[in-house]
Formats: C-alpha cells, structure tokens, sequence
C-alpha cells in the first residue's frame, strides 16, 4: 500500500450544497472516491491510498489538471484505489464533483 | 520421364501410394497418419490449413503424428501457427522452415523457438502476402485443409467458414500438388459446391468437428466508459467529418463500442445513411443492433463468427450468402475489399512510438500481422476516388502540382493511453525492435508504419497526424492525446495548445462532447442477452459468453 495526499489552493467553492457524496466502486481497476464538503472554500484536499507503489508522479499530474477544471474548493476528497489507470481516476473525479454540484 | 511434366509424374506417384489407404478419395481418421507418411515427402512445401478462425485440427494431429524419419524437414507455409500441433512438428524434426502470417495464441512459444534456432523462419507475412507468394515462389507440394461436408467424389462444403481454403487449393491443386480436405461428415449431396471435386484428392472423415475460435465477440458487459468516450470522438470527430461510409474495424473494445454506439450516439447526431453503410468485416455479433436499426447496407467477411450463422442466414440482403443460404465468407477477397475498396481502417495496437509507428509485439511474443497491415494501409495502387478519400488526400501535404494530388486512406489507432497492467501504449521505442534484434529478424515487425497512420484517438482527444508539417509537430500532437503516459507528461504544453488552435488536436469539449457524458446507458446493447434480444433469437453465442 502506499498514501498520498495533495493540498491545493483553488480560486473558488465548488458550487452547490451537498455535504457529502461518492462514485466508484473498489473493484479491480477501479476506485472508490468520497467527496465531503469539510474544508475552507480556497482549500480542496485529495487522501489516496492505493495497492500500487510508484506512481505519485501520476497521481499528482491527475489530482493538478482535476482541480485546475472543477476547481473543487472546499472538498476534502478520499480516494479508495484498486489499481485504477489514470483516466479511470480522472474520470470519477470529476463524476464526484458533479455529484457534490447537485 | 519428359522433361517438362516431372511434377505431374511425381504427383500422379502420391497419389498412387495415397490410394492404399484410401477407398476411393474417401479416408477414415485413422489411417490419416499413414496417408500423409504416403504422400509427402522429405523437404515439402506444406499448407496446413488455419487461420485466426477455422483448424484443419484432425490433420494436424495426423501429421504430428507422422514418423520423423520418413517425413522430415517440411517447409511450412501457412497462416495461421494457433493449435501446440503446428508447433510441436517442428520439435520433433517433422518440420524444420515457416513461413507465416498470424500466431496469436502461440505467440509466447513461437518466439521461444524462434530464439532457440528450433524454427529457421522465411518471413512474417500479412495474410494478402502470403496468398500472393503461393502463387509465385511458395506453392504448397500439399495442402491439408478443411471443410464441413464433402461428397464421395471430393466436392467440398466449406459453410460460412470459407476462409483462406479457395486460394490454398486453388495454388496447390493448379500446380501439380495433392489436396487433402477433413470433413465433418461424408454426405450423398453437398449443401453447395464451395471447391469443385476434381481439386480434392483426398477425403479425411474427422474424428471431430473442426475447431473455430470465437475471435471477434467482443461481450458488451465488458465495455467502459473510456471506451465509450473515445469511440463518442470516433464518431463525431472522424466518421461524420469525412462522411465514412465504406470501412473496416479492428477486433478491439474500442471499435465494437463505435459499432454499438451507432443505432444510438450517432442516430442522435443525424448521421444515418450518412456513414457506416458498406463493410469490409467480419460477423460481429456487436454489429447486430446497426444492421437491426437499419443501419448497414452491406457487409463481406473473412471468415464467419461462431453462433452468427443463423442469423447470417436470415438476413441475406445484409451478406453474402450461398444457395443453400449460409455465409461465403473469403479471406483473399475480403483483405482485397478492405485495402482497395475501404476508405478507413480502425484498429487498436498495443505499442505507438514517437513517430506514429505501432506494434503488437512485445518483447517475449511474436504474434504475427494477420490482416491488420493490408488494412491499416494507404494502397498507393488506387485509381477511384471519393469525397472522403479525396478530403483526406487534401490534408495531407500536397508537393508538387496540385492537380496531380493523390487521395489517402484513413488509417486511425484507436487506444487507451495504459493498456492491460498499466502498461503505457505510448513508448520512446517499440518493443518490436528489442524482439528483432534478439532472434534475428532483419525487419522489424511493425504492425502499422508511421507514413500509413492518419489519426490517433485515445481517451483525452484526437491527433490529426495529416495535418502536421513538421516531425516536431507530428511528436507534440501524440505526446498531446498520450495521457498520463511519460511520454504524454513530457509534452510541449504551450505547443500542444497551438496545434489544438489549428484542431490538430481535439479535445472532447473541442468537439461537443462531455465525458461525463460517456456512459454505458449509451450502448445499444449492454449485454450479450441484450445482442440475442436484438437478433429476434437468431444469434446463438457460444458457450463462454452465455455468462446470464
């Protein structure tokens, strides 16, 4: 196993007023993602925990370019991996976000 | 002897010493062993007849059978290397030259052999090759093929599974060589003639039916959302753009999801009747909701698919049907549709280098081209043009005078940024040419060559590689749609920005797609339940894919 977490700084709240919601399944090659509305509105917080070692630099590349289009301020997002490929990440991410816009 | 009739001589003697085991043309399975030690001889040219679909299975036992010591050293010439028999004659001294096309579930072992010098190969072939050099320097002394039924007089039924058996028999039978058909049964009447009698000396009565691999179901469960994103852009971004009508699919996920997609996502888009109307193709059963719907207008195959001949049968107006109403399939005739007669190819690989160039080698098997070269080709030999050939020739950078501007085919690669395992499909170097150089391969077997590839389609866009001017462009528009890949992360990103200006690259919001968008509500069909409901009943997949 290995845990990773990115903090970044985002420009505004994700719109909308769902506390809390989650997408995927933990299955392999997928991922579990739970969003919570928790944290400022300028902060957004992803917690991975995967089966795969040495893919961080992966995993930050995805994490930067989904913050960069939803601009998730306030989430605290958590992340189930089962060795997921990182469009699969990319894509439930942003199914997440969408879910938290309702 | 005359000199100029030797082969006939030496063929009328095996056939002679055939005969002893025969009663007529007619041969029981077990005395195939003896009838192939009677007519072979050491040092000949030998067709066994399998391809990616049907095996001469009953045969193949026979001839591994076969005393080393009396046959020996035969030269192999023949599509398919698929069942441990092809392999195994060479272990033991039976067969010592191959020439081939296609080895996919051998790929491992050959490549071992091919390492170990136990194999001293000719050249990997595409199947349109090979055909071609049976008639020009590789004609089989014999031909060991298959065929459902034949009669006593050796007519020979094929069914839908047709195949490569008209050229092997035609090159053999035509040059003084000795043609030998399992069946599965011995009949008074043939359903229909597919090989006219006087072709086939001798007929083999199996032990058991030939065998078919069911190699172009694709299970609809199966298919992802990234599949399904990608083959939205397809769609939108390729076959309505250019107006595709006459094409060719791979046997990927991503090409069954464009083919489910169709009585749907592109209905929506007003593109019926439009493109995807006349097909180069085998039976997919993944094709059944466009023909249903509509859709398709025409259809020749290769070969047939396992479970689709009933419903092969009843829609004639859709195939090429014979009096008795069941597929004629022909491998030799359909390769020639796909590379003259097509105006696009869609296939996936395993491995795009920085160029363009891809492969399905990787270092520890060689799996052999197929078809897939002749398809994933521009046929610089054609004269006819279309609004679609001739759009993409306009593209293309044209030098020298505009008037004599030449067309091109569209050969795109559609896959996923990582592929089984997490293994990138974007690589600095293909794998293809560590595999040459470890067993000695004088051509690197590359599936489809740079120059040929016209688009690339992954899961984050589109590269329009004939709009590129530059190498440099050409490099910066793969890296642009390669993902998360090292070789996607190692992008120019200001200049993979400027060739999405130019919409050498496209993104899917570029085209109107939202890839949240992409879900399987989208298919057709979800399920092969759903494909046999789609069918009226008449599609009766085979057993491993009955998962309800």
């Amino acid at each position: 196993m290995e845990s990773l977490t990115f903090r970044h700084t985002t420009q505004k709240a994700l719109p909308g007023a769902k506390a809390q919601a989650i997408t995927g399944v933990v299955a392999s090659g997928n991922l579990e993602v739970l969003l919570e509305r928790a944290l400022p509105a300028s902060e957004c917080t992803v917690e991975i925990e995967t089966p795969i070692r040495g893919y961080g630099e992966v995993w930050a590349a995805v994490v930067a370019d989904f913050v960069a289009r939803a601009q998730p301020g306030g989430l605290r997002i958590t992340v189930n991996d089962g060795g997921a490929r990182p469009d699969t990440v990319s894509l439930r991410l942003l199914q997440g976000a969408r879910l938290m816009e309702v | 002897m005359s000199g100029w009739r030797q082969e006939r001589a030496v063929r009328d003697a095996r056939i002679e010493a055939g005969r002893a085991h025969a009663s007529g043309k007619v041969v029981a399975a077990e005395h195939a062993v003896a009838l192939l030690e009677a007519i072979l001889r050491p040092g000949d040219r030998v067709c066994l007849e399998g391809d990616n679909q049907k095996q001469a299975d009953c045969l193949a036992r026979a001839l591994s059978g076969c005393d080393p010591s009396r046959i020996h050293d035969l030269h192999m010439v023949q599509s398919g290397i698929v069942l441990p028999e092809h392999l195994d004659i060479f272990e033991q001294g039976i067969a010592r030259r191959l020439d081939y096309s296609y080895s996919g579930p051998q790929g491992g072992r050959i490549a071992r052999m091919l390492y170990g010098g136990q194999i001293e190969l000719g050249a990997v072939h595409t199947y349109l090759e090979l055909f071609a050099r049976y008639f020009v320097d590789l004609t089989p002394n014999v031909a060991l093929i298959a065929g459902v039924s034949a009669d006593r007089e050796g007519n020979l039924y094929t069914g839908p599974n047709t195949e490569d058996t008209p050229t092997v028999v035609e090159a053999t039978a035509f040059k003084n060589g000795v043609v030998v058909a399992q069946v599965n049964e011995i009949v008074e009447r043939v359903p229909r003639v597919d090989i006219p009698g006087d072709r086939i000396d001798f007929v083999v009565e199996a032990d058991q039916p030939f065998y078919v691999e069911p190699l172009f179901t694709r299970d609809p469960a199966a298919m992802t959302e990234t599949q399904i994103l990608m083959a939205m852009m397809a769609i939108k971004g390729i076959y309505a753009e250019y107006g595709i009508r006459r094409l060719n699919h791979g046997i990927g996920f991503g090409t069954a999801a464009i083919e489910l997609l169709l009585p749907t996502y592109a209905e929506r888009l007003g593109l019926k009747g439009q493109i995807a109307t006349h097909w180069a193709l085998n039976p997919h059963p993944t094709l059944i909701p466009a023909i249903e719907s509509g859709w398709v207008k025409q259809v020749h195959c290769f070969g047939s698919e396992v479970g689709m001949d009933r419903y092969i049968r009843e829609r004639s107006d859709i195939f090429f049907t014979g009096v008795d109403g069941s597929l004629r399939s022909n491998r030799a005739f359909c390769q020639t549709a796909g590379l003259y007669a097509c105006d696009l190819f869609i296939g996936s690989t395993l491995q795009i280098d920085l160029n363009g160039h891809s492969s399905t080698v990787t270092q520890n098997r060689v799996a052999g081209f197929g078809g897939a070269p002749n398809m994933g080709s521009d046929p610089h030999g054609r004269r006819h043009p279309s609004d679609t050939w001739m759009k993409a020739g306009r593209e293309a950078q044209v030098t020298g005078d505009p008037a004599l501007m030449r067309g091109r085919k569209l050969v795109v690669q559609i896959v996923e940024t990582f592929g089984e395992g997490l293994a990138p499909a974007f690589v600095e170097r293909l794998d293809a040419l560590e595999l040459a150089r470890k067993i000695g391969l004088e051509l690197a077997p590359v599936m489809v060559y740079a120059d040929d590839v016209t688009h690339i389609v992954t899961e984050e866009g589109i590269a329009n590689l004939l709009l590129c001017r530059t190498a440099d462009e050409r490099e910066q528009a793969i890296r642009g749609v390669a993902g998360y890949t090292e070789i996607g992360r190692g992008r120019d990103r200001a200049m993979v920005e400027s060739l999405r200006q130019r919409g050498i690259v496209r993104r899917p919001e570029d085209l109107g797609i939202e890839p949240l968008d992409a879900d399987r509500s989208l298919l057709a069909a979800r399920s092969i339940k759903d494909l046999v409901h789609w069918s009226g009943g008449l599609y009766e997949p085979p057993a491993k894919f009955r998962n309800w």
